[in-house]
C-alpha cells in the first residue's frame, strides 16, 4: 500500500507520556504518520497500545507531549471535535440500537445546522452497509450478530462521520484465524478505497507485518522501533523485537576485528556490529546445512519431523537444543537423525550482551 | 417434601397476614370500610404519603443515577468512601436516620434556634418527613444501578463522544437507555420503601393527626385507639400497594434479566 501514501505528514506525536497513578503506561513516545498511511502499533499485552490510541482520540489526556494532526494542535480539541473514528477493542456498539441506528448515530447527533436530512442519513447508512458487506442486517441488534459482523458494524459506524483518521484497537482480537485473515484482506481493500490515515493496534506480528505500511513496536510504554514491515523484520533493533516478530535462535558470540566468532566457527561480522561479547540471534529457517567437514557450527541432528510444507529439524548445538526449519518437503542433503552436520546462520543479528 | 414444606411456610407467612388485614378491614362490612378510608384524617394521611413519595423518589432517583454514574464511569479519589456512604442507610436503624434530623433541626438541635428565628419548621412538618424518607431510601436506586453500570463499562459512552455527541446527548441517548429497566426497578423499590417507611418518619413526625401522619403512622395511631377496622382499612391500602409493587417488580425482573441475558451474549 506504499503506493497510496504521499509524503505530507498527517499525524505527529511528540514526547507523549502518560501515567496512571504511579504506573507509567506511556514513556516519551514520538512517532509520525503520513497522510493516508496505514500504521500498525504492535506490542505485547499491557505495552500501552490502547492508551496511545485513547490519547489520539482524546479519551485520555497525556501528562506531557504534543499531538498534531494536519498541523492542528489535537490536544487542545475535545474528543467530539477531533473527528476521529475509533473502533474499540470490544467494539462498544450501542446495545440498545439496531445496526442502522448504530451506524447513523454520528450523523444524528450533529448540530441541527449540520445534520443531514433523514433521507440523506438513510442513503449514507445504506452505502456504508454495502461497504462493510452487511446489507440486510440493518434491523438486527448487536447481540444478534457474530463477532466479525459486529466488528464491521463498528467500522461502519466510525466511517459514517467521515473521519480524518481511523483508530482501530485490535479489531480482529476476538475472532478465529480464518475470519481474521479474510477481514484482514477486506480491511486492506477498504483502506485502499477510502484512503483514511489509519492507526491499527494489534499484538499479532503477522497481522502487523502483512497489513501495515509501517509498524511501530511498543514495549512497556516505550516505542522500540518504527519502520516498514521488511525493515523491522530484517533489522530488528533489539533482541526483544527480534523475538517478538518471529521464532528466534540465540547463542553467545564474540566480535573482534570485524570477525564474529560463535563457538568454534568464525565468520565475517555483520556491519555495525558492537565489539566484544554479543548475543547472536537468527531465524530457525534462515540457516544453511553443510556436511560435517564443511564450515559452520558443529551440530548433531537429534530428530526430524514433517510439519505442513516444512520440515522441522531438531539439532543440538553446543549442548543447546534448537528447532530449525527447512522449507520444502525434502530434507537438505546429509541431514538425518543421528548425523553430525554444520549449520551456518545466513543472516545473524548481533546485539551487545545486556 | 422440603420444598413443599417451605413453600407452605412461605405462603402462610406472606398470605396469612394479607388475609388477616383484609378480613379485619371488612369485619364490619364494606360500608364501614369505605367510611374509614374517607374520613378526613385518612385522606390527609394518604395525601401526605403521596406528597412525601412524590418529592423524595424523584430526588433519590436523580441522586442515585448521578452517584452510580460517577462511581462506575470515572476514577476518582474517595470512591470507596462514597460507596460506603451510599450503603450507610442500609446498615443503620431507620430510627437513627430520623433522629439525625431531629438532632440537626429539632428545637434543641444545632440549627433549631436559627430555624425558630426565621419561623421555619422542619421537624414535625413535611420537610422533616421528606428528609427522613430521603435518607432511608437513598441506597435503592444507586445500589440497583452500580453493578449494572460497572459491568457495562464506559466504552459505549467513549464511542458516542468520538462520534461527536455532547456529554448530555451521550447521557440521554446511550447511558440512560442502557439502564432504564434497572432504574425503573430501583425507583419501584425506592417508592415502596418511601411510602411504607415507619421508623425514621415516626421520629420526625410528631404524630399530628391530619397534618404530619403518613399512612403507616396513621395505622399505628388508629390501632392504639382500638379502632381496629380503621387501622386495618388503612393498612389494606399499604398492603394493596405492596401487591402492586410485587407484580410490577416481577414484571421488571423478567425484563431486566432478559436484558442482561441479551447483554451477556456480547
Ligand atoms: N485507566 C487505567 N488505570 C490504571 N492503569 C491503566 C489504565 N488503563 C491502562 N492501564 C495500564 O496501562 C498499561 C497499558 O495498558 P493498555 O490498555 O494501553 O495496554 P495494551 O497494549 O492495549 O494491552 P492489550 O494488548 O492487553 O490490550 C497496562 O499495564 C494497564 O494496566
Ligand atoms: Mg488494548
Amino acid at each position: 500500500m506504499a503506493a497510496n501514501t504521499d509524503d505530507t505528514l498527517a499525524l505527529e506525536i511528540r514526547g507523549i507520556s502518560k501515567q496512571f497513578g504511579r504506573f507509567p503506561a506511556l514513556k516519551d513516545v514520538s512517532l509520525q504518520a503520513r497522510d493516508k498511511e496505514f500504521l500498525a502499533l504492535l506490542g505485547p499485552s499491557g505495552s500501552g497500545k490502547t492508551t496511545l490510541l485513547r490519547v489520539l482520540a482524546g479519551l485520555e489526556q497525556p501528562d506531557t507531549g504534543e499531538v498534531r494532526f494536519g498541523g492542528e494542535d489535537f490536544l487542545a480539541l475535545p474528543v467530539r471535535q477531533r473527528k476521529v473514528g475509533m473502533v474499540f477493542q470490544h467494539y462498544a456498539l450501542f446495545r440498545h440500537m439496531t445496526v442502522a441506528q448504530n451506524i447513523a448515530f454520528g450523523l444524528t447527533v450533529r448540530k441541527r445546522s449540520e445534520k443531514p436530512s433523514r433521507a440523506e442519513i438513510k442513503d449514507r447508512v445504506a452505502h456504508l452497509l454495502e461497504l462493510v458487506q452487511l446489507e440486510g442486517l440493518e434491523q438486527r441488534f448487536p447481540s444478534q450478530l457474530s463477532g466479525g459482523q459486529r466488528q464491521r458494524v463498528a467500522l461502519a459506524r466510525a466511517l459514517a462521520i467521515e473521519p480524518k483518521m481511523l483508530l482501530l484497537d485490535e479489531p480482529f482480537g476476538a475472532l478465529d484465524a480464518q475470519v481474521r485473515r479474510e477481514l484482514r484482506r477486506w480491511l486492506r481493500d477498504l483502506h485502499e478505497r477510502t484512503g483514511v490515515t489509519t492507526v491499527f493496534v494489534t499484538h499479532d506480528q503477522e497481522e502487523a507485518l502483512d497489513l501495515a505500511d509501517r509498524v511501530a513496536i511498543l514495549k512497556d510504554g516505550q516505542l522500540i522501533q518504527l519502520g516498514q514491515p521488511n525493515e523491522v523484520y530484517e533489522q530488528p533493533a533489539t533482541p526483544f523485537v527480534f523475538d517478538f516478530l518471529g521464532q528466534a535462535c540465540r547463542m553467545p558470540g564474540l566480535v573482534e576485528g570485524g570477525r564474529l566468532r560463535i563457538a568454534d566457527w568464525e565468520s565475517e561480522a555483520p556491519k555495525d556490529a558492537p565489539q566484544g561479547a554479543v548475543e547472536v540471534f537468527f531465524r530457525p529457517d534462515e540457516v544453511a546445512f553443510a556436511p560435517a567437514d564443511g564450515a559452520g557450527l558443529a551440530a548433531e541432528v537429534t530428530g526430524v519431523a514433517q510439519r505442513g510444507p516444512d520440515v522441522r529439524i531438531d539439532c543440538r548445538i553446543e549442548g543447546q537444543v534448537m528447532e530449525l526449519e527447512a522449507h520444502g518437503p525434502t530434507l537438505p542433503p546429509g541431514v538425518a537423525p543421528g548425523l553430525s552436520v554444520r549449520i551456518k546462520p545466513l543472516r545473524p543479528m548481533v546485539y551487545p550482551v545486556a | 417434601m422440603m420444598i413443599v414444606g417451605s413453600a407452605l411456610a412461605m405462603a402462610g407467612l406472606i398470605l396469612m397476614p394479607l388475609v388477616v388485614v383484609f378480613h379485619d378491614a371488612f369485619a364490619e362490612g364494606a360500608g364501614r370500610y369505605l367510611q374509614a378510608l374517607t374520613e378526613p384524617d385518612a385522606i390527609a394521611a394518604v395525601k401526605l404519603t403521596l406528597l412525601v413519595a412524590a418529592i423524595s423518589v424523584p430526588l433519590n432517583a436523580a441522586f442515585g443515577v448521578a452517584a452510580a454514574w460517577a462511581i462506575s464511569k470515572f476514577e476518582f479519589r474517595g470512591k470507596s468512601v462514597l460507596l460506603t456512604l451510599i450503603d450507610l442507610p442500609f446498615s443503620i436503624s431507620p430510627v437513627v436516620s430520623g433522629l439525625v434530623w431531629v438532632l440537626l433541626f429539632g428545637a434543641q438541635g444545632w440549627l433549631g434556634p436559627w430555624l425558630l428565628e426565621h419561623d421555619a419548621k422542619v421537624i414535625f412538618a413535611v420537610p422533616g418527613l421528606v428528609l427522613a424518607t430521603l435518607l432511608v431510601t437513598f441506597p435503592f436506586v444507586a445500589r440497583e444501578l452500580i453493578p449494572l453500570m460497572q459491568q457495562q463499562g464506559a466504552d459505549e459512552e467513549a464511542a458516542a463522544l468520538t462520534l461527536g455527541a455532547s456529554g448530555l446527548t451521550t447521557f440521554l441517548r446511550v447511558t440512560l437507555p442502557n439502564i432504564k429497566w434497572a432504574l425503573l426497578y430501583g425507583v419501584l423499590l425506592c417508592n415502596a420503601r418511601a411510602m411504607g417507611e415507619f421508623g425514621a418518619v415516626s421520629v420526625v413526625s410528631g404524630h399530628i393527626r391530619g397534618l404530619t401522619n403518613t399512612l403507616p403512622l396513621h395505622v399505628e395511631v388508629l390501632y392504639n385507639d382500638y379502632d381496629s377496622v380503621g387501622a386495618f382499612a388503612a393498612a389494606s391500602i399499604l398492603a394493596g400497594l405492596g401487591i402492586i409493587t410485587l407484580v410490577l417488580k416481577t414484571l421488571l425482573e423478567w425484563r431486566v434479566s432478559g436484558g442482561l441475558a441479551g447483554g451477556r451474549k456480547h
